[in-house]
């Protein structure tokens, strides 16, 4: 093969976090160090999990109502709606984008997690929805706290909501976090800090969104996404195999 | 790139409370049910840090075509003929030591380009505590030898880090097992992709 294959855009490094970032200790005996091999797309990087509105329940997208047993969950209901698009602006329609997070106390509902604050009986702090066909995505749930680990001396993680997408390549895929505006532990956090870009770093706040707040119910959150795995034109790709 | 494109999201870590947000809803790491066809096969191994130790909260992800090489995708341009019964999709944990594991089958072999095929293959992508990026690598078959030394990809790693992408076939009582540890740095580290 006389050239590099590449028809979706592929991750930019410029904005994803390096392997290696010393300040999260985790990294250092997880980072591979070696650099990545370039490699050309085949259909196995282009194609990837396809999923249905029927796998998804109907409580599956609101934390408040999917685990109650004996009542609401405690805490500040929230909504967190956004747009999942890829480079050129275009929605990423039935993307399963699943949620996973802390609950108002900073606990999680994990053998692992033995923070000392109350786990609450009404609440998993887990979710899943697929986007429309506008690539729109929209969770009910609960804010959820700030919690302690053991990176550095008093560290702690600011409040924030794991995500998982599923574009339509399997090279689209992302798992990021989204954080909440204002919040003063953001620029001590080295998870957050790990992505080298500060506006890269900006893009992973929510915005306050007074349109989604519902008066007298709860506030609103925007988190929009944007994968890679844009289709490239030819002109965009300098490595472009001339034998398609 | 030019200015036109929109800045893609960030990843961060999956962080070591995943599971019951992406692993407890199922059993997503069997890929087969009765009516999928083709040879059943398990696969299985470890994720290792750079110290050979157990990496017990990390998750692995595998995306693989049907044992006759066609992906349930509208991509795939044959995806008509694709087993409808077999998404092709899989994760597992790594809770117990480090080891990850999957029911599945063995993929066929898929379209390089037009003229050439690439040897059995499965996708794959590992996230973990202390990954702030997921990792991506392919894992092959050692029992595929023809057709992995005329695999286009394989043949750009260098030849002395080969290995650590052929899974080892053993057999056992319940068919055959297919092994490979994934090492995350240090000696050996498996050979990761930028595609």
């Amino acid at each position: 093969m006389s050239a590099l294959s590449r028809r979706l855009s592929s991750l930019d490094w410029s904005i994803h976090p390096p392997y290696l970032h010393a300040a999260y200790e985790s990294t250092l005996l997880r980072s591979p160090q070696k650099p990545l091999v370039p490699l050309p797309q085949t259909l196995s990087e282009m194609t990837g999990p396809v999923y249905g509105h029927d796998e998804i329940q109907p409580l599956d997208h609101d934390l408040t109502r999917n685990a109650v047993s004996d009542g609401p969950p405690i805490g500040e209901r929230i909504i967190v709606t956004g747009r999942i698009v890829d480079e050129v602006g275009r929605p990423v329609p039935n993307a399963l984008v699943e949620v996973w997070q802390a609950n108002a106390a900073g606990r999680y509902r994990h053998l692992v997690d033995q923070h000392d604050a109350p786990l609450d009986p009404n609440f998993t702090g887990a979710g899943r929805v697929l986007t429309n066909r506008a690539g729109e995505y929209r969770f009910v749930t609960i804010r959820p706290g700030a919690y302690p680990w053991r990176n550095h001396e008093n560290a702690w993680r600011p409040a924030h909501i794991h995500f998982s997408v599923f574009g339509r390549a399997f090279i689209s895929r992302l798992v990021t976090q989204m954080y909440f505006p204002g919040d003063p532990l953001l620029p001590l956090d080295p998870v957050l800090q790990g992505v080298p870009d500060e506006r890269g770093r900006a893009r992973l706040v929510a915005d306050y969104a007074h349109d989604v707040t519902e008066p007298e119910w709860a506030l609103g959150y925007r988190f929009d996404i944007v994968l890679n795995g844009s289709r490239m034109t030819p002109f965009e790709d300098p490595d472009a195999d001339d034998d398609e | 790139m030019s200015n036109s494109r929109l800045p893609q999201t960030a990843s961060q870590t999956v962080g070591p409370f995943f599971h019951f947000g992406l692993v407890d809803r199922g059993d997503e790491n069997n890929l087969v049910n009765d009516a999928v066809k083709g040879e059943r096969i398990v696969i299985r191994g470890r994720v290792l840090d750079g110290e050979g130790e157990a990496v017990p909260d990390a998750l692995v992800e595998i995306w693989q075509a049907d044992a006759n090489g066609f992906y349930n995708h509208p991509d795939d341009p044959h995806h008509e003929n694709a087993d409808p019964e077999f998404r092709g999709f899989g994760r597992s944990d790594t809770v117990s030591d480090g080891q990850f594991s999957f029911r599945t089958v063995k993929p066929g072999p898929v379209p390089f380009d037009s003229r050439r095929f690439q040897a059995p293959h499965i996708s794959v992508r590992v996230f973990a505590r202390g990954m702030l990026t997921h990792a991506y690598t392919r894992f092959y078959f050692s029992d595929e030898e023809e057709a992995n030394a005329a695999d286009t990809i394989l043949n750009i790693v260098e030849p002395e880090r080969q290995h650590t992408l052929l899974l080892e076939r053993r057999e056992s009582s319940e068919g055959p097992v297919y092994v490979l540890d994934v090492k995350l740095q240090g000696q050996d580290e498996t050979v990761f992709f930028d595609p």
